[in-house]
Parts: C-alpha cells; structure tokens; sequence
C-alpha cells in the first residue's frame, strides 16, 4: 500500500498501480479513453492528465497523463486543479473536431463513454469553426457496424484486436489526422472475438450489427444477468429485450471468468431466440388444431403419463434444475442423460479427473497467468473461444515474470512492456490433430492421431515423474519432444494442462490427468483445465443418468412406451436410424424445447420451453462453477421453463416429490437434498425473497421509456406488471436503485457513467473482483489428500489402414454448435461441409482441393468436396462436426473409402 | 580557430576516401579507445569533455551513455544509432557533416558503440540525402575492408556490425523513440519514457541515439582531451558548433564556428548580412521548432544557456530569418501546415490540435480571422506545451507561434481588423 | 509475384535485422523502386515475404509520405514547401510547375511523365528553393531553369 495526496486529503492505495487506476478505484470522476483496465496504458489521449506536485511545497505542479503515472508513495495530486479540468475540457474539444455530433442517430448513444466524458469535463461549447473531415465506412461482416467518421482515435480498437486478441486484419492508417481504424479492404472481420470491439471503442464507430436489426437504446432494454449457453465456460451476459424479442447480449465482468470480453458465437448466437423455428405454442399432434393452450397441452401430457411406462432423457444444454426435474419426475433409474455414450463416458472422466485428481482446475483468469501451457486434443479457439484468449494472454506470462520485471517496467504500461518483449513468448505446447489458431503462439505444434497424442502426453508425465509409466517405441522427435515440454512445465512456477473431450478419446484426458498428477507430485502448482461439449454437460456429468443407448433399448424391449426428451435433439446424439428405430417404438413421445428440429417433429405432445432468455437457471461451467442466469423478459403463457412444465406435469400426476415443490428454490433444494455435491447451487443467488431496503432489483434502468405507451396499441390502460416468483428482479424500473449483489447485476451503469465503462463502479478495485465477490459457486475442489494414481492405459501406435481413412471431429466456432447455429449473423459465417485430408492422402486417392470424396462411416453415407490441410495427420482425415444439415456421427471412427456410394443431405427443418 | 568537424571538408570535392582519411589521422581515436581505453574512461572522457547533445535538445552525451547498462549482465545484444534524419525544416548542417566527410561520422560511431559495448550499429538517414547515402555506403564497406568495422577490430577482440538505413520520410522518424519504431519496420510513433532507449531501446535492447554532429566530434574530443574540447567554446559550452543560417541574407551557408559565437556575427560576417531591400525582423535560431529572437537578441552568444535565457533555444543552431518582406503569419502558417502534416496522428493534443491552428492561421492569412482567434491561437500554445502531448513535437511547433505572438502580434491583430492581409500573400497550404 | 532479384535484395535487408517483420520498409522500398509504386497487389506479396498480414504493413506504409499507395508518374517531382523554400518565394516556381506541366498537387501528368508532390523540408535550405525529382537534388531554382530540367526526364 501507499499513501498518496489527492486535492490535499490522504488515501491508501495499492502500490505499483498507475495513478488513473488509483483514482478510479477511490470513486474519483477520471475521464479516459485510451486506457482499458484490461490492456493498460499507453497515454495517447491525453484525457487522464491530472496535476502532479514535487513536494508540499510545490504549489504549481505539472501535468502528467495520470494512466502513466505509478503511485507511489507520498505523490501529492490534483484532479480539482483549474488548469487540469481546463486541458481535460480541451482534450474533448480536440477530440471532437471532427465527430459528427450524431448521436441522435448513433447506437452508442446513451451509452457512449464519450458522450460521459464530454460530460464529464464539462465541455459544452464547439469552439472549432472549420469544415469537419469525412470518412468512408467500410463492411465488415454480419457482426459489426462500422462509422469511421465518429472515431476520437483512441487507438484501443487496434490494441485490443491486434495485440490483445491477435487479430491480423484490422489496423491504423495513415498518420496525423488523417488516421484510419479498420481493415485493408472491406470484408469480414477475421477474429472470433470481434464483437468486443463494440464495447472496447469508447464511442459509435464499431456497434452491434445484429442490435441495429431491432435497435433499442441501452436505456430502454430490459436486461438481466445471463449464462452463455454456446459452450462449457459459462461466460457471463447480460442480456436485453424489448417488446418481447431478444435485442443484444453484452459483457457482464466476472473477474474470474470472461473479465471483459466474449467471443463472437456468444455475443451474436443468441438469435436463435427470435428465430422463425421457435416453437411458440405448445402442440398435441392426435389433435386438430396441433397449437394448443398450456392447459390442454399440460391435460394430454399428462394422461400420456399416467398411462404410460414413462422413461425421461435429460440434457446437456438444459438448466440443473430442468434435469432434475425431469429425473424426479420419472425417478432416477428412468433418468437418462442425452448424450452419446461415448461424450457421456467423457464427462464422467473429466468430472472424475477433477475431482480425484491432484490439481486444481483454474479459473480464466488464472489461465491467464499460467507461466508455461501444454494443450492435448483441443482447438481452443473452436471449443471453448474464450480460454484461447486466456491462453493468448498467458503466452506473455513468463516473459514478464523474468524480464518485465527485471528491466522494472510497470506491467500496465503496455507499449513499453510489448516493446521490451518484441517476439518473446513464454512456453506453449499444443498437440492436436490439426493446426489451430493457437499454433501461430506455440513453442511447439505437434499434429497426430488422438492416440498419439496420448502417447506424448503419456511420455510427458513418466519424464516429469518417475510414477507415471513410461511410452515405449516412440521416435526421437517425440522423445525429444516430449523431453522438452516436460522440462518447460517443470521450470514454470503455475504450469497448466489443458485437454478437454473434443478429440473424442479417454486416453488423451487420462495422459493429461497423468501429467498435472505428476506436477503436483513434484510440488508445482499446476493446473488442469478440461473442456466439454455443451454448456451444462459438466452439470449432467454430476447429476448422471443412464446410458442414451439403454434408453433406447428400454423402449425397443417393451420395458418403457413413452419418452420426455428434454431440450434435446436426439438426431445430433446418434444415429438416424437409431433415433428413427427408437421414436417409431415409441407410443408417446413428449418433448419440451424451444426450438424445432428433427426431434420435434417426431412428438407427440411438444411443449414449448423458455429459451435461455426466458427462463431461470443454474449451468455448471466446466471448472466446476455453478452460475445462474435469470429470466429476461416474461413470456406469453405459452411458454415457460421446462423445469416448470415438469412441476406443473408433477402436480397433475400427484408425484410424491414434486407436489411439495412451490417454486424454483424448492427444486434446487430438493437437488441439493438428493446430491450433495450441488448443495452449493443455493448460494449462486439470493433467494427470491431477498429484498434491499426493501425493494426488489430492477431488470430495466431508471430511465426506461415508453413503458406507458409500448402496448397501447393493444391496450389503452397500462397492464399490472407482470411479477418474477422466482428471484428479487422486477420487470421494471421500479425497485432498488444501488447496486445489487455481483450475481445479480441487470446492467452496468452509474450516475456519470452510462457506458459499459461503469463497471469500474462495481469492481472492489479497478479490474478485480465484483463488490461482494466474483459470482458463481465453485462445486469441485480437489480434495487436499488427493492421491495420486496414474493411469496406465497408454494406447498403441497409431496404424493407417488400407482403403480406410481415421476420421477425426474438426470443429468450428461457427457451425459446430446448435443453438447459436439458428441466429442469422452466425449462419452467414457456418462453412459448408467438407472433408479434410492432408496432400499425400489426397495424391493417393487421386483428389484435388474441393472434389468429392465419397466414404462410409459405421453404415452413413458421405460425399463431401475435399480441403486439402498439410497439417492433418496421414491416415486421418478430418470431418467438420455438428454443422446444420449433416448427419450426427461418433467421431474419431474409421471412414471406408468406396466409390459408389449415396450421399443424402439431411432435411432441414425450416418453419 | 579550430575548426575540427570541417577541416576536411572542401566544397564541391569529393569526400576523403578511407586512406586519404588516415592520412590525416583518421581513426587514431578508434586505435586509442579499442586500445587503451576501457568503455567506461571513454564514458567518462566525454562526459567530462562537457559535450551536449547536437540533435536539438543539448543533453550531456557521456551522461546519457552512463544509463546503458554495462558489465557481465547487461544485455547482449545492445545498438547504437546515429540519428541523420535531419529534417527539421531550415536545418542542413548534418548533411554538410555526411556528404563532406563520412569517416568522421563512422569513426565517431565506432568510440560511441564501443564506450557502450554496442555490437551492432545504425545509420538512419534521411531519404532526401540521396549522396550521402552514396558516400556512408562507401566509407562503409571501406571502413569494413579496413578492419574497423566487422569481427575482432584491430585485432582487439571487440566486433561491430554498421548498416545503413533511409528512411521514407516522416519528420517524427527524428525523435529518437519514433527512429527506433522505424528501424524496426513499424509505425514511427514515439515510445513513452521511462523506459529510456537506453534501457529498451531498438528491438527492446539497451540503445543509444546520438546526433551526427554530435558523433563527429567524438574523435576529437579521444584525440585531444576533454580540456581541449571545452576550450574551443566561447562561453559555457564546449565544442564547435555547426552554424548555419538561411533566408533573404547575402550569402546563406553553414560554419563551423566556436561554440557560443554571437549572433550578429554569424548573420553578418557569415551570411553577409540582409540582402538588399530586406530588412530584419527576427530570426528562429535553431530551426522550425525554435522560439523566435528578434533585433533585441542579436547581441547574444550562440550558447544554450543565452538562448534559453532569451526565452528561445538553440535547437539544430541552424537560423531562419524573418525580412520585413515575408508576412509574419504566412511564416508561421508554413510552420504549422508541416507540424500538423508530420504529427504521427499518436496523442489527441498533437494531431487535432495542429490542424486547428493551421486552419485559424490560415484564416487570419486570408482575412477571415475573429479576434477570438488570437485566444484560440494562445490556449494552444498554452496547452500544447512539454509533458501535455506525447512527445516534443507539437510542444516544438509551439515555440515559434508563441514568440510569433508576442513579437508579431500587431501584424496578426492587423490581419484581422483589416481583413486582408498586409502583405497580399495569403499562402496556400498544399492538399 | 516478386521477382527473383526482388527476393534476394529483401532477404539481403532480412538478414540485417532480427526478424523478417523489421525489414518491411526496406521490402516495400526495393519494391517501389521497381514497380513506381506499391499496389494492392504489390503490397499482399511484399506481405507474405516478410511474415505480416497485408493490414498490418499497410498500416506502416501508409504512415509514410515516400510510399505511394497510388500509382505516379514516371518521374516524381518533389518541391519543398518548408519554410525557408517559402521565405525564398519557392510559390512561382510551383505555380510555374502548374501552369507548364498543367497539373496540380497530387496530380499525374495526362502522358504520365510526370507526378507533383509538395514535401517538407529537403534540408538545403542555403539554397531555397529547392526541388528533387527522383534522385536528382535542384538548388537555388529560378523559373528560367524550370524547363530546361524538366526535359532530361522524359
Ligand atoms: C519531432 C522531433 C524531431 C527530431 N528530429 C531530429 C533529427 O532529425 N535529428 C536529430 O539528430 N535529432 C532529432 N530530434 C532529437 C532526438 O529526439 C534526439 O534528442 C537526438 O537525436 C539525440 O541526439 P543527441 O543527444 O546527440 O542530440 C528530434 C526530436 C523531435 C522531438
Ligand atoms: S475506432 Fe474506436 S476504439 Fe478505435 S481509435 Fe477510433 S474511437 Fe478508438
Ligand atoms: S487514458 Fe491516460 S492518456 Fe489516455
């Protein structure tokens, strides 16, 4: 700590820190624009300047830009001073001698940080006469908006998407005034974290595409805290409606999880909600007409209940609380997770590596600060977006440590830190079966086989601890390779194993448990980061279930008729026929979802479910991490929960259990009751009878307008508010006017602050945690007598056979999940589907770049144009996975080669 | 009088080759230094020869040196660069330097590099310098055949690579943080300091820039002692300097004279006084970036502390002169038109605020000025001083603007009450 | 596709430096001194050599006045505008340039002999006015001198 002068009054605080920081976290009323808590300072916009004094005695002082500063003791400063507000008024005049004054019509508007700051400084006159320059904007995909004519050249744009998320097609041209922030030529932002570029720039020139489709005004949206359900990381949202339909998701800081940034799929998945498939009446298909009211809908499900052998096949993208609605109502030897067995045997192994292993899985943040990274298996950057972006930051770890430090360097001085850093990159170890982005990062890149993979994961571990059984038959380069990425692990302080499920093989999460096993067998503090497939798949992992292959073979014997598939398209989980065989033995097929897809069509009675914005909910990240999400906006009475619809089905079939259920908190309970480990889940959130003063949060902002006239159209006198049973938010604005607990933060705003900047205000100290703690409640911790054991299940070589290629899953980020696949922006960026196979292989079977090359996958047909990629293995070829409109297959499996085969494009649902 | 920088050369001759260069004992002070000499005596030698920084800020050169980090766990790789970007406009006196004698420079830069233990070693040269480019390849690949450049000089263990770079024109590539943007192949924006090149410099390495004027000197101050080198100055400051003055005067030109040499002396034995049907009215001492002096100052020596006391500085040395003939604001506008152009774009101040002033001169110019004008004009200079912008640019651009205004203020108020200029020259910036 | 040569003087500049990025100036120099100018095209090439991304060198070449984004003529006449050309009246001989060559500024001659560009200070200033066309220096320029310069280049 350090005792720095502000205006004359003392202040403790943290040393080492700049002096910008240092008054943010105080309260003070700083304007900036160049600085961001995430990337530093560099001091090009002169808008922090400040007065510093030499001494007491000093009573003239000097400008300094307050960002580059580093407190120390005793700094005697001033924000009042007349001549610091002066130089701050002028900043924004300078700044503005070009801006377009456009803010009427300008997307930033009301929650632009340069109209906050032009408040702030209190510069209200235009003193420059001349003629304003004008710029041509560019196109830049289906994401974002660009309006280069507001730029105040802040230079954070560039900062963020080149240095900070190594994006290499959006730059500054130029120089003096003439300065020009956007791509080389017009066309798609290439970066899957572009979206951030419209919270980074302080002012109008990069907005949400996908708003301005159904642009409101931050003012006039309805927003709640959200979980992203587009992977397994849980970042946290906030999402807005208005007038009944989804209008954006923004960042919501945990400084734990996503910090400030999102990626693209998260950002602009969510259409999905307005999507012309939703399902937005429930249907009863022995009926005429299908679309039916709750009640009817709620009558047939029921007596298909009671008459029928009722088996429940749960969800890995539905809420804790549906799952186990679901399981209770059909009782837990009839609760069936949904997923292939193969991913469920996965995310059973992940949970238990987590559990029993001997090293703690991190948090992004802490990935951030992972001093050396070895990754088996997994293209980040297409399964889990966002700890891709972790890594990137973690790569700069070591260097800093060692250098940055050493030359004493404050580490936010970020030009000067680069700098000194130039190339250097601390050590990252990345084995996958393809190139992948992170490669450009990597000390390393090896591509092979998952089976090989394992193999020098394996050897890693034996040459970091004896325990860990050795590789035999190796060739010198993996030895040598595997030599080298043990000793990099074994030098760094924080190493962290990152693996996940998406190779598809126990063998390469075991060989990753082994080598984190064999770290902290050394006493080092590693770390084990494992991804999975969906956003709640580590939740149904905890919660179990039976095998989806049993499921079917309960129906197909006769021990059950009827099914409730919840939130699950089965045709993405097996095979068509399999999925075909299964429904047709089926009497009664019940399915609540919000979307139509394959599965849909085969119910019987289809109940329609809340999307995530219409809906509460807890998701269990893949650390671990329960996080609730909140409903947004109250939905017809069409639609609710699934969790809901089950406890109302309950109640109608008089359930022992779930007639005692009164609202959402009583399954959580009774959650907690049945599994101990989600006991925890309770804690994500007050309870919904929390109250401040009183008074229940707002979902909307104290300047929401319109309220009395957005339904006049339908109805002259305003209707009662609808209310939330199930949690202290109100639809409106009426309610607490401070802030809520971190958990339960609706949107970022402060008075001065109407920016996502306001964030600042909620943070214990600019850039760290929420006030009160980041939210979400950690559920696994590895327990502190963890044992050690290491596996043994090394894997043979990998052998190519003959007229057969190995086929391996490639993801994309775009395309290979469900949900976010049905929003427009993202089906304009989902590749067609193809085939990839390296040169030999394609020299051999006699193919070129984009022929068809036909093959059969344990009985499916495909004819798919190939992609030539030099970096996937001999042998293997890759098959990009869960794209609309092709057929579900277990990946890795053995693709035979045949010339005469049928390909039959999978019908799409369209409605 | 000594004139050491210039001795060799002679107008309109070729440069002294390598031998012709040796001849008149040429590179003895490399010999001396790699010999006899450790790094840290040279440091010392000139540090205490008093020599200051010729690029325009006059900081003490040994003492700069002192900051780079020395001994077994210094950095290994560490860089010296002579700054030949000259582009201050009314400066040409390092071109004399480079086009009239490029071993002096190389030898200079081989005591620096060596004073610092640099093993790899830079000439950034302006792109206009089209012959000196010629001649620094040549004295290069001289210097190289020779042994004094390259592995194991003179037999001495100590190894030093030179390479030349031009750059592509931009004033900024002059300040030295930008110059090292440049050299690296990015954007020559400057660098915030600390950290100073010094200590992350060029490729993020422990780097000296030094002025090639400064550098020149170098040899002498190794050959001859500190003592000898404070004594050629006239007054405070050590040295000869490279005068040079430009405008409506008899016979404009560039002298090596002794440190501190009085003005009038310069502008009327030198250049030969005003031409005829010219008059005097002031003068910016040491290029564009230079408050200006007027009738008043002309008595002063051309030393630091004179010019600072005067309220200007000394700057590149190099002096523009104001006649009565040219408009006072039309020169100032020239002025701001190239500040605003050269502004890297980097800090809000620097980049929006240039052009503001470009545009309100050019306005008075015209006749179009408002007497709030004169408020705008002097809150620039107020706000676009040292440490509010980025770097020294736009503070630079301020010196003459703000001396303009105090000296020439009549003119500019005429410009606007009259609305016309009393001139009839209203210049046009280009595009 | 850069030719042969033109990869041998780059990879020559490489070697000087750390890392091929560094040597990118130095690329786009040899490049435009073959080609007149750098074009889009010009640019993906130089790029690609030297491991950047065309956005990330176009952001240096564009910060620079001595890379031509556009095409210019065959020869570039590059007339100091600073301020000591200016004291000396340097505005007849632009004015001059305009009228005899019939373009302005910025502007390419209709037989594209020809490009005008304004350029600051060419550090001659003893001998304002000045100009440079190519590599060619001209000092204490009179209007009578104009012609007889202009037409060595053709
Ligand atoms: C905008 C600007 C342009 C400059 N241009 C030059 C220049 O062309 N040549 C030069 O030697 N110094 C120039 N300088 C000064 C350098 O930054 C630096 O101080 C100098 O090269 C140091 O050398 P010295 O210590 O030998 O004087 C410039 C400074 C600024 C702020
Ligand atoms: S585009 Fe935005 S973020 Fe980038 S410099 Fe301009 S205002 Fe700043
Ligand atoms: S925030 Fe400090 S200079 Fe921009």
């Amino acid at each position: 700590m350090a005792t720095i002068y502000i205006d004359n009054l003392p202040y403790e605080v943290t040393a080492g820190k700049n002096l910008l920081e240092a008054c943010l976290t105080l309260g003070f009323d700083l304007p900036y624009f160049c600085w961001h808590p995430a990337m530093g300072s560099i001091g090009a916009c002169r808008q922090c300047a400040v007065k510093v004094y030499r001494d007491e005695n000093d009573k003239t002082g000097k400008l300094f830009m307050s960002c580059m500063e580093q407190v120390r003791d005793n700094l005697r400063v001033s924000i009042a001073d007349l001549e610091a507000k002066e130089f701050r008024a002028h900043v924004i005049g300078w700044l503005m001698t070009n801006h377009p004054h456009d803010c009427a019509v300008c997307d930033e508007g009301g929650s632009c940080h340069l109209q906050d700051m032009t408040v702030m400084t209190g510069h209200n006159y235009r003193q420059y006469r001349f003629d304003k320059k004008t710029y041509v904007n560019q196109y830049l995909g289906p994401f974002l908006n660009h309006e280069m004519n507001r730029c105040i050249q802040c230079y954070r744009c560039v900062r963020y998407y080149k240095d900070y998320a190594g994006g290499k097609d959006l730059d500054v041209f130029a120089a003096h005034n003439h300065l020009y922030f956007g791509r080389h030529e017009d066309g798609v932002l290439e970066s899957e974290f572009s979206g951030n570029l419209a919270e980074v720039c302080p002012t109008g020139v990069f907005t949400d595409k996908t708003l301005k489709q159904h642009y409101t005004r931050k003012w006039d949206l309805t927003t709640a805290p959200s979980i992203c359900h587009h992977c397994s990381l849980g970042c946290n949202i906030v999402a807005g409606e208005r007038y009944g339909s989804l209008r954006n998701i923004t960042n919501r800081y945990n400084g734990e999880v996503n910090g400030y940034f999102l990626c693209d799929r998260g950002r602009f998945g969510y259409e999905h909600v307005n999507s012309m498939s939703r399902i937005r009446k429930s249907l009863v298909r022995t009926q005429l007409p299908e679309a039916t009211d709750k009640y009817k809908a709620l009558q047939a499900a029921s007596i298909s209940l009671k008459g029928g052998r009722v088996i429940g096949i749960g969800s890995p993208r539905a809420s804790m609380e549906s799952n186990f609605a679901l399981r209770t109502l059909v009782g837990e030897d009839k609760f069936y997770h949904g997923v292939s067995d193969v991913e469920h045997d996965l995310a059973a192994l992940a949970l238990r590596i987590l559990r029993t292993g001997a090293a703690r899985t991190p948090s992004l943040i802490d990935v951030e600060r992972a001093d050396a990274v070895f990754i088996l298996g997994e293209d980040l950057t297409n399964t889990a977006p966002m700890l891709a972006l972790a890594v990137r930051q973690s790569v700069r770890q070591q260097p800093i440590l060692e250098q940055v430090s050493k030359a004493k360097i404050p580490v936010w001085q970020d030009a000067a830190v680069r700098e000194l850093l130039q190339t250097e990159k601390g050590p990252l170890f990345i084995a996958a079966s393809a190139e992948t982005k992170l490669d450009e990062l990597a000390t390393k890149s090896y591509y092979d086989s998952p089976d090989a993979i394992a193999r020098l994961g394996f050897a890693v571990a034996s040459f970091i601890h004896e325990d860990s059984p050795p590789v035999r038959g190796l060739s010198d380069e993996e030895e040598a390779l595997a030599q080298q990425i043990a000793m990099a692990l074994l030098a760094a302080q924080n190493p962290l194993i990152i693996s996940g499920t998406s190779s598809g093989s126990d063998r390469v999460l075991k060989a990753s448990a082994n080598i984190a096993d064999a770290l902290c067998a050394q006493e080092k503090g590693a770390g084990i980061v494992l991804t999975l497939p969906e956003c709640n798949s580590m939740g149904l992992a905890i919660m179990g279930g039976h095998k989806l292959e049993s499921a079917f073979q309960a129906i197909l014997n006769g021990y059950a008729d009827t099914v409730i598939v919840l939130e699950n398209d089965l045709y993405r989980r097996a095979g068509t026929e399999a999925v075909d065989a299964f429904f047709q033995a089926c009497q009664q097929v019940i399915v609540l979802d919000h979307l139509h897809h394959a599965t849909t069509e085969q119910a019987s009675i289809l109940l329609a479910a809340g999307a995530f914005a219409e809906a509460d909910g807890t998701l269990i990240n893949n650390e671990g991490r329960a996080q609730r999400f909140y409903q947004v906006y109250p939905t017809t009475e069409d639609i609710q929960e699934s969790w809901r619809w089950l406890g109302e089905l309950g109640t109608i079939v008089a359930h022992d259990e779930i007639v005692k259920w009164e609202g959402f908190e009583d399954i959580q309970k009774a959650m907690g009751k049945e599994i101990p480990e989600l006991e925890g889940i309770k804690a994500t959130a007050p309870p919904a009878d929390f109250r401040i003063a009183g008074q229940k949060i707002p979902r909307a902002p104290h300047r929401f307008s319109g309220r009395t006239a957005m339904l006049a159209n339908i109805n002259v006198s305003e209707p009662k508010p609808p209310e939330d049973p199930d949690n202290p938010m109100t639809y409106t604005m009426e309610g607490y006017r401070g802030q809520p607990p971190s958990s339960m933060i609706p949107f970022f705003w402060a008075p001065g602050w109407n920016s996502v900047q306001a964030t600042n205000k909620y943070q214990q100290e600019v850039g760290g945690p929420l006030r009160g703690g980041d939210p979400g409640v950690r559920l696994i911790e590895p327990t502190a007598s963890s044992e050690v054991i290491f596996s043994t299940a090394i894997p043979q070589h990998f052998q190519p056979l003959a007229d057969h290629l190995f086929m391996l899953p490639l993801y994309h980020i775009f395309g290979s999940e469900e949900l976010s696949a049905k929003s427009p922006a993202i089906i304009e960026r989902i590749p067609e589907p193809y085939v990839a196979i390296n040169q030999d292989d394609a020299v051999r079977l006699k193919l070129e770049e984009g022929q068809l090359l036909s093959f059969r996958i344990e009985g499916q047909a495909f004819e798919l144009p190939v992609k030539i990629n030099p970096t996937i293995p001999t042998g293997t070829a890759g098959l990009p996975i869960g794209l609309p409109a092709t057929p579900y297959i277990e990946l890795p499996a053995w693709a035979i080669l045949n010339g005469q085969i049928q390909w039959k494009q999978q019908h799409q649902t369209t409605f | 009088m000594e004139k050491p920088l210039t001795q060799h050369i002679v107008p309109g001759r070729k440069p002294l080759n390598l031998k012709e260069y040796e001849a008149v004992g040429g590179y003895a002070s490399v010999r001396k230094v790699l010999k006899e000499l450790t790094p840290a005596e040279v440091q010392n030698l000139v540090k205490d020869s008093n020599l200051r920084g010729r690029g325009g800020a006059g900081f003490n050169t040994g003492l700069k040196w002192s900051f780079v980090p020395m001994g077994p766990d210094a950095p290994a790789t560490k860089y010296l660069v002579a700054n030949a970007d000259e582009m201050e406009p009314g400066t040409f006196k390092d071109r004399v330097l480079l086009e009239g004698n490029p071993h002096q420079l190389l030898e200079g830069m081989i005591v620096a590099a060596y004073a610092i233990q640099a093993n790899i070693s830079y000439v950034f040269l302006r792109w206009a310098y089209k012959l000196a480019a010629k001649e620094i390849t040549q004295a290069i690949a001289e210097a190289y055949e020779a042994g004094y450049l390259g592995k194991n000089i003179l037999g001495t263990g100590y190894h030093l690579e030179m390479h030349l770079h031009t750059g592509v024109g931009r004033y900024m590539c002059g300040e030295e943080t930008a110059l090292l943007n440049a050299l690296e192949g990015k954007r020559a924006n400057p660098r915030a300091k600390p950290p100073f090149p010094q200590v992350s410099g060029l490729f993020g390495k422990p780097t000296i820039v030094n002025n090639v004027e400064t550098l020149c000197c170098l040899p002498h101050i190794i050959n001859n002692g500190a003592e000898w080198f404070k004594g050629l100055g006239k007054g405070p400051d050590a040295g000869t300097k490279l005068y040079g003055v430009s405008g409506r005067v008899k016979s404009p030109g560039c002298w090596e004279l002794p440190m501190g040499t009085p003005i009038r002396e310069i502008l009327e034995e030198h250049a030969g006084g005003m031409q005829d049907g010219y008059l005097f009215r002031g003068l910016l001492p040491g290029g564009a970036s230079t408050d200006f002096l007027v009738e008043e100052h002309l008595d002063l020596p051309m030393d630091y502390g004179s010019i600072q006391a005067a309220g200007s500085r000394m700057g590149t040395g190099t002096m523009i002169i104001l006649d009565d003939q040219t408009c006072p604001v039309g020169f100032v506008l020239n002025l701001q038109h190239f500040f605003a152009q050269e502004s890297c774009g980097f800090c809000t101040p620097c980049r929006d605020g240039l052009p503001w002033v470009e545009r309100l001169l050019l306005a008075i110019d015209k006749g179009e000025g408002r007497p709030e004008d004169m408020q705008a004009l002097e809150f620039h200079t107020k706000y676009l001083g040292p440490g509010n912008t980025f770097c020294a640019l736009a503070p630079g651009a301020m010196e003459p603007l703000q001396s303009a205004l105090k000296y020439f203020r009549e003119d500019f108020e005429q410009h606007i009450v009259e609305h016309h200029c009393p001139w009839s020259t209203v210049w046009q910036p280009s595009i | 596709m850069l030719t042969a040569e033109e990869k041998h003087q780059i990879e020559h500049e490489i070697s000087l430096v750390p890392t091929r990025k560094a040597a990118c100036i130095e690329a786009l120099k040899i490049v435009q001194q073959n080609r007149g100018w750098i074009s889009d095209s010009s640019l993906a090439e130089v790029a690609e050599f030297v491991d950047m991304s065309p956005a990330e060198l176009d952001s240096v070449a564009t910060f620079y006045n001595l890379i031509f984004r556009r095409p210019v003529g065959r020869h570039v006449i590059l007339l100091c505008d600073s301020i000591s050309c200016y004291v000396m009246g340097y505005e007849i001989i632009r004015d001059h340039l305009y009228n005899t060559l019939g373009i302005k500024y910025g502007e390419t001659t209709g037989d594209g002999r020809f490009t005008l560009l304004p350029n600051a200070c060419l550090g001659t200033c003893d001998c304002a006015p000045a100009l440079m066309i190519d590599n060619d220096l001209y000092r204490n320029l009179t209007v009578e001198q104009l012609e007889e310069i202009l037409n060595k280049y053709t």
